[in-house]
């Protein structure tokens, strides 16, 4: 079918996950579409999911999945509150309710479902609510402004959610169910009842096999629930969360085919019994199966773009195994969890004491996984899941999967027995394919995979996994997992870190003549100056250093692109007294630097040559300033926010933390930049989770984050420790970094150091926290060294004649490089560009008669 | 200011020995062009190079300030600015065939670093 020159119209009915998904996909294709999306909620695409988050605190704003401002970018128009009431399948055209119409050569409906709402006697009264939008949230939030106790009704996975959602709304919560048990879908009767010890441990009643009659006014509560067994129940409120049902109205009424027990009957191109009619979602009905999660509907909503743009995906159903944390409790379910299948087998383990259940259900025949039920304990559940997805033969004794390790590892699956179409990260459909697609077109590094393919940049439950099949395929393929630094050095930083402190090497040459070969480069020289620097923290510009340093370490500032340079002086905390900063404006406007206020709370003055650079420090120094730096791979600053010494919300002093923490640390090299945050309040308004050491105040102390990252790719940091007290929070900031210093890759920052590190945060606190290697005391005694060594390297290197004469751009001149020029925009310098430079040094050359124009940009010469 | 230079055949006295830093390199004006000036030193052997400061990718005098070291065992510097690699005797650009930089004959004669024949303008 070929597209002519004229758009293609497509018509969304419905915003909800998978309609937005939808937009997304068909908005990405290569395909002239012009894209209407009709929405009956008063706003655009939100989280389901997340849903019962609005009662911890997210608004409705952080629960959106696009905004009106996105959608104008991508060229999707879009109507709020325009719920469709007819569809005139002759004329292609959908009416709305207000009379608008709208034409279409393909209509997509994406309609979603409603709650089921049981037919007792009574459930439509005031305080009678269900659980699916945002508005019904905040009818949530008002009803249970006015009660004590909610009862949810449904004790399946959203039940549970709701519950969740009454209990920090602070109700008194109960969970009504008509089964004998919990999760009745997903979960086995031995899985239930843990599940439901485990929920009423956390202070919410279970009511099983309870078939509620009617609703009648209450004796001490709002009402009573009248049960079959002629036992009652009193409440506030009543939430209705007995399961979905089919948003399928439009369709029914319109002709098209409905299923027996409702849903919008699609084929495997998510189309209806009209062509040009499609459903996905929850409205629609495949091979007689209602999919109730985002991921099938996602897959549906790839399958309708992919056919309206030309292509072939289709839906050929889906995985429905979950693994998700209700109320803190882990719970899995893979395939048939129930043993259903003909001659099935199951495993089961149970710890009452620590409340874990697994079972796992294998083929008759004991090769093959089925499912498994996961209770209080989802550690498995990557592993059993390859196993069930992709028929992998299960090892002899197939119980080893589930039962708790004694000593000896428990036998992981091995990533090279994954089949090639093995799902790998299921939050971007990434296979095992995918990945040695990427290898074979030469990424062999972790992260660059990652950004390739964006497997494990979901909710990251598969880094590990994804981690040994990269490893694996490396091997496989003879590619020798290199970990050399470069072609001098066959050994990774980390290696050559140990040579160093073992066998006390202090420079570079007696590393090279014993452990490497040639001449080095750009790559080990500053690797292992940063090393070097490390451990020993000799000075930089110290003669066996300097040919060490990468040209900002070397000049002790921060080349530009044009040659000069620009000079950040220490500014702890970001707190400055008028005087100095008196100081900077007076050295700037001497030399006539720009200057710029740099997001780590300092100045930064730029423009200078080379030759100004010690006249510069000479004067700040005298100053009282020291070095920012802002050159090296090192500390750089601890940005602060005022903390509770002015603000009237500040629990902590966040000004003197700051100052405190970056005056130990600021001579610290590292294998790269470091910044650090601390914020005096939960507000945050250091914005200390984006920073590699992140520091956030409490009632009771200090709670400390690591491992976060602005920039590039921006990771929040990881919650290590809470409450703790200044000399905890130093000790196990010395243990972080020391350890990070000692085991990172070369230029790796603290968060992909993190993504990288087996066993990741756990592990990280292992170490720090409880010394599982018995290094805590020489983590710290080298960072005490550090600390102890310190000096201002401007200080040192303007009082060192040798190194002062570094800072001249010729040995045998005075004169300066011609070829730097400045000209001025919003009253400061900026480099010239090249055109600029040319049209100058034109006008310099001619006549004395200039004309005019050539005067006037004459003068912007500076 | 003039330059402190004196002639002696083809060759240009520059500087002194002890101008050059060991493994890094440092920059003379010769007949108002921008030499970049570096001594390579292993345990056996010493070696000076002189090449264009110029980063024709970059467009700024900045060669002398990049890291000199092997690659493949040619001697090279790596551009501060964007890091290519020069080769220090033929000024071929490693990381892109197209660009290449001037090299200078160089030599140092009792502690004088001399070159030869820097066209006079």
């Amino acid at each position: 079918m070929s597209q002519t020159l004229s758009k293609i119209k497509v018509v969304i009915v419905g915003n909800g996950m998978v309609g937005h998904h939808f937009v997304e996909q068909l908005a990405g294709q290569d395909l002239c579409a012009e894209i209407t999306v009709l929405c009956a909620e008063p706003r655009l695409a939100y989280d389901r999911v997340h849903l019962s988050e609005y009662f911890s605190g997210k608004t409705a704003d952080d629960l959106a999945l696009t905004t009106g401002e996105h959608y104008d970018e991508l060229h999707v128009s879009y109507k709020t509150n325009a719920r469709v009431s007819h569809i005139d399948k002759v004329h292609k055209t959908v009416t709305t309710e207000v009379g608008e119409i709208f034409e279409y050569d393909k209509l997509v409906l994406a309609t979603g479902s409603y709650p089921f709402v049981p037919p007792i006697l009574g459930n439509d009264q005031p305080h009678c609510l269900v659980y699916r939008t945002i508005e019904d949230l905040e009818a949530i939030s008002a009803s249970s402004k006015a009660s004590k106790i909610g009862v949810v009704v449904g004790g399946g996975l959203l039940g549970l959610e709701a519950a969740n959602a009454l209990k920090q709304a602070g109700l008194e919560t109960h969970v009504v169910e008509f089964a004998p048990q919990l999760m009745a879908v997903q979960v086995d009767a031995g899985g239930g009842r843990l599940l439901k010890s485990k929920i009423e441990e956390l202070g919410v009643t279970v009511h099983t096999q309870k078939a509620t009659q009617s609703i009648e006014a209450g004796d001490s509560c709002r009402y009573k629930m009248c049960f079959a067994d002629g036992e009652s129940l009193e409440t506030d409120m009543i939430l209705f969360s007995a399961g979905i049902r089919p948003q399928d109205a439009l369709a029914r009424e319109f002709d098209i085919t409905i299923g027996e027990r409702g849903g919008i009957v699609v084929n495997n191109q998510c189309q209806t019994s009209d062509p040009d009619i499609y459903a996905i979602g929850e409205c629609a009905l495949w091979n007689n199966f209602i999919f109730g999660l985002v991921a099938p509907g996602y897959t549906m909503a790839r399958a309708a773009a992919s056919h309206i743009s030309g292509g072939d995906l289709a839906f050929t159903g889906a995985d429905m195994s979950t693994k998700l944390k209700l109320m803190g409790v882990d719970v899995g379910s893979i395939g048939d969890a129930h043993a259903r299948t003909q001659g099935a087998l199951s495993y089961t383990y149970e710890n009452q004491p620590e409340s874990v259940y697994k079972k796992i259900v294998v083929s008759q025949d004991q090769t093959k996984l089925l499912g498994a039920v996961l209770v209080g304990d989802n550690s498995e559940y990557d592993t059993l899941l390859q196993y069930a997805l992709n028929g992998i033969d299960l090892p002899e004794h197939p119980e080893s999967l589930i039962l708790p390790s004694t000593g000896e590892a428990a036998p992981g699956l091995g990533a090279d027995a994954l089949p090639v179409t093995a799902t790998i990260c299921s939050c971007h459909n990434v296979s095992k394919g995918d990945i040695i697609d990427v290898i074979d077109q030469g990424s062999c590094d972790l992260s660059e995979i990652k950004t390739c393919t964006k497997a494990s940049t979901g909710c990251g439950g598969c880094a590990a996994l994804l981690k040994n099949v990269v490893d694996c395929e490396l091997e496989k393929r003879g590619v020798e997992v290199k970990k050399d630094i470069c072609e001098h050095f066959a050994f990774s930083r980390q290696e050559l870190f140990h040579i160093v402190q073992v066998e006390k090497i202090r420079t570079f040459d007696g590393l090279l003549s014993k452990h490497g070969h040639g001449l080095g480069c750009e790559v080990c020289k500053p690797a292992v100056g940063s090393i070097l620097a490390s451990v020993w923290n000799d000075f930089v510009l110290a003669q066996d250093h300097v040919g060490l340093q990468d040209t900002n370490d070397t000049y002790l500032a921060n080349m530009q692109k044009d040659g000069t340079y620009s000079v950040v002086p220490r500014i702890a905390g970001g707190e400055i007294t008028p005087d100095k900063l008196i100081v900077l404006g007076q050295v700037a406007k001497k030399y006539n630097l720009y200057t710029k206020v740099t997001g780590g709370q300092r100045i930064d003055l730029f423009g200078a040559r080379v030759e100004q650079l010690p006249p510069i420090w000479q004067e700040l120094i005298d100053a009282g300033f020291e070095t920012g730096h802002a050159y090296a791979k090192s500390l750089r600053t601890v940005k602060s926010c005022v903390g509770s010494t002015w603000c009237r919300y500040g629990v902590q002093d966040a000004v003197g933390q700051a100052i405190e923490l970056e005056n130990r640390y600021k001579g610290l090299r590292s294998p790269h930049k470091l910044k650090f945050g601390v914020s005096g309040c939960t507000r945050e308004c250091a914005e200390a989770q984006s920073k590699d050491i992140g520091i956030i105040a409490t009632e009771n102390g200090w709670n400390l984050y690591v491992c976060g990252n602005g920039g590039m790719k921006p990771r929040h940091g990881d919650l290590f420790a809470t409450d703790l007290d200044t000399a905890t929070l130093v000790k196990y900031i010395d243990r972080v970094l020391m350890f990070y210093v000692r085991t990172a890759d070369r230029l790796q920052r603290t968060s992909v150091w993190m993504e990288n590190l087996e066993g990741g945060l756990d592990y990280l606190k292992a170490v720090v926290i409880n010394d599982s290697l018995d290094i805590g005391e020489a983590l710290e005694s080298q960072m005490q060294n550090v600390v102890d060594s310190y000096e201002c390297e401007w200080k040192k290197a303007i009082s060192e004649q040798q190194s002062a004469k570094r800072f001249r751009q010729f040995v045998n001149s005075e004169k300066s490089d011609v070829n730097i020029v400045f000209v001025e925009e919003r009253e400061q310098i900026r480099p010239a560009t090249e055109q600029e430079k040319a049209q100058l040094t034109q006008s310099a050359g001619a006549d004395s008669a200039q004309s005019e124009e050539q005067e006037s940009l004459a003068d912007t010469l500076v | 200011m003039t330059e402190n230079m004196t002639t002696t055949e083809n060759w240009i006295t520059v500087c002194h020995e002890q101008d050059l830093v060991s493994n890094s390199g440092v920059c003379a004006l010769v007949n108002e062009q921008q030499v970049a000036l570096f001594k390579l030193a292993s345990a056996n052997d010493e070696q000076v190079y002189a090449i264009s400061n110029w980063d024709p990718i970059g467009k700024a005098n900045v060669l002398y300030r990049g890291l000199v070291g092997s690659l493949k065992d040619k001697p090279v510097v790596a551009s501060p600015l964007y890091k290519q690699r020069y080769c220090l005797s033929t000024g071929q650009c490693m990381d892109d065939l197209m660009q290449k930089v001037a090299v200078y004959p160089c030599r140092i004669v009792e502690q004088q670093v001399q070159l030869q024949c820097v066209t006079a303008s």
